[in-house]
């Protein structure tokens, strides 16, 4: 492939992290991914450090069950990209089944972001190995639990919408203006949001105006 | 909220910095003269002959610290840039709007409109603690000048042309600076200031804004760069190979905040004296090296002080200012806000 076509097929690609930011808060999304804005706070370093010990080894093998660390994932179909975390392949040889599982900082939550990353990793598996992957877990450092998730039909079409939703931000590079919710005050990127300020910002003509006295 | 972080200014001859696990560490001469964790700080400037370890600016680079290096008057020399600077998507924006004077208009209009009300306030707030020291021919300057840059400023807000908002800042300028001379409280006429003067500033005067105009340069252009806005492509100042010119229209409206209220107070309360300076055989002034770093010190302890951001109601320290003010321009330039708030200091 030479490396025009190779920066094409690049734009379209979406990181499956993406989907979750994307669910949590489509402006989130476009701060991280189309403007690439970043901000650090304790939340955002202890999931860092726990990736980072999940990122460090390389396999490992229990009974029928082999174990691949940081397995980077594509799904070309869906322009889809990322790294799974975990991803257990049950069975022997060519026949092994992918099960992948993602760590996750806290605990489970009533959205369904989490189970839509999971579910796009098991799309991408699906694509790279010929199998089918019914499904994977959730593993939650805050309760230390692993939770089964089925790849339904249901998860299945609220991931693939998800896909064509973030495509069309990332494609159209514009940031939504901020629709606040809760979540905003355990969002590390409030500071350049400004949830409060932007949702229905004032005219600044008149509040110059305003300002000066005029 | 982002917090507002320490800046290490290293002056001394022969200064180097090294990094020393998450610390930076400042030695002069082969021997440690302090040591700070890198979280702690915001910015490091480093003056004339003073250099930096490779690690510690690949560290600064990485962590978003900025790391300038400047001639001991404060003119620019370079800085640290590491990978992750800057936004394509933004900079082709602010590209795109300076090259349009329509859409440019909004911008320099909060600029120019908030540095006219800024120098009013500075005037103001003069008449008010110190008019009855005055002179009545000194008052009555002030309160003209005061007035008519409230009348320039009432008219800017109206503008949608950028030429003619750059005449209304240079007329306001010019009364502004005009009437500056009354403000200062000691006698000694080596303070005395007629006109602005810079490369190289002429008097006492002059040469400290510029020196603090130096420092609040190097701060905007970190802001700038800090939300990914491009420092050299300004909307107030036209391009110039070489100028940080969106540096330059960030600072216009903080120069009576930061730097014309602190030269003035340092000259008024007597911290800095006619003899911390010296003059060159060419008649260039500056500031010895000693006195320089009591003017960083007192340039520090300025913009620890708190106060509310106007339009986000927020309380803030004075040095986070410059930051806070990227932000809005590049959220104008993103499609956030409809125009450009600059910063009226109340």
């Amino acid at each position: 492939m030479s490396a025009a076509t190779d920066d094409r097929y690049d734009d379209v690609l979406i990181p499956v992290s993406a989907l979750q930011h994307y669910l949590f808060c489509p402006r989130q999304c476009a701060l991280i991914h189309v403007e690439r804005q970043w901000a650090e706070d304790g939340a955002t370093a202890e999931g860092r450090i726990l990736h980072d010990r999940v990122d460090k080894g390389g396999g490992d093998r229990r009974r029928d069950v082999r174990l691949v660390r940081s397995l980077p994932i594509r799904a070309p179909e869906l322009g889809l990209i990322g790294v799974a975390d975990v991803v257990e392949f049950h069975g022997r040889g060519a026949a092994a089944r992918p099960f992948p599982v993602e760590y996750k900082r806290g605990k489970p939550k009533a959205h369904r972001a989490d189970e839509v990353q999971l579910c796009a990793q098991g799309l991408c598996l699906e694509a790279m190995f010929g199998h089918a992957v019914p499904e994977g877990a959730l593993f939650y450092g805050e309760v230390r639990r692993r939770r089964a998730v089925s790849f339904d039909d249901d998860l299945r079409a609220l991931t693939l919408r998800i896909v064509q939703e973030t495509r069309a931000m990332f494609a159209a590079r514009r940031t939504p203006p901020p629709v606040p919710f809760k979540g905003c005050t355990r969002c590390s990127l409030a500071d350049l949001c400004r949830p409060a300020t932007f949702q229905q910002p004032p005219s600044v003509r008149r509040w110059l105006e305003r300002q000066i006295g005029a | 909220m982002r917090r507002h972080l320490n800046t290490i200014y290293v002056t001394s001859e022969g200064g180097w910095l090294r990094k020393d696990g998450q610390n930076v560490v400042v030695e002069v001469d082969g021997e440690e003269r302090g040591r700070a964790p890198l979280h702690m700080i915001g910015g490091i400037v480093c003056f004339a002959r003073a250099g930096a370890s490779p690690a510690l600016m690949a560290a600064c680079a990485e962590t978003g610290i900025a790391m300038s290096f400047l001639t001991p008057t404060g003119r620019f020399l370079a800085r640290v840039e590491g990978p992750r600077s800057g936004n394509v998507l933004l900079r082709r924006t602010q590209h795109r709007i300076a090259d349009d004077p329509v859409r440019s208009a909004a911008i320099v209009r909060g600029m120019v409109t908030a540095k006219l009300a800024n120098q009013r306030t500075v005037l103001r707030r003069a008449l008010r603690d110190h008019g009855s020291g005055m002179d009545e021919s000194a008052r009555t300057a002030i309160n003209m000048a005061e007035r008519r840059i409230d009348r320039i400023g009432c008219h800017a807000v109206m503008l949608d042309d950028v030429d003619k908002l750059r005449g209304a800042e240079g007329e306001g300028a010019q009364q502004y600076f005009a009437v500056f001379d009354f403000l200062r409280r000691v006698p000694a006429t080596e303070f005395a200031f007629t006109t602005r003067s810079r490369r190289p500033p002429l008097d006492r005067m002059n040469a400290l804004l510029s020196f603090l105009y130096a420092m609040l340069g190097h701060d905007c252009r970190s802001a700038a760069e800090g939300v990914g806005l491009d420092p050299q492509i300004g909307f107030l100042h036209a391009d110039r190979p070489g100028r940080a010119s969106l540096a330059l229209d960030l600072m216009e409206e903080l120069r009576p905040v930061l730097a014309d209220r602190l030269a003035l107070s340092l000259v008024n309360r007597r911290q800095i004296e006619a003899g911390d300076f010296k003059v060159d055989e060419g008649g260039a002034v500056s500031l010895k090296e000693e006195p320089r770093k009591r003017v960083l010190t007192a340039w520090q302890e300025r913009k620890k002080d708190e106060l509310r951001h106007p339009f986000l109601g927020e309380t803030m320290p004075l040095g986070l200012v410059p930051h806070v003010q990227a932000l809005l321009l590049a959220r104008h330039l993103r499609g956030d806000i409809d125009g450009y708030p600059g910063f009226i200091w109340k």
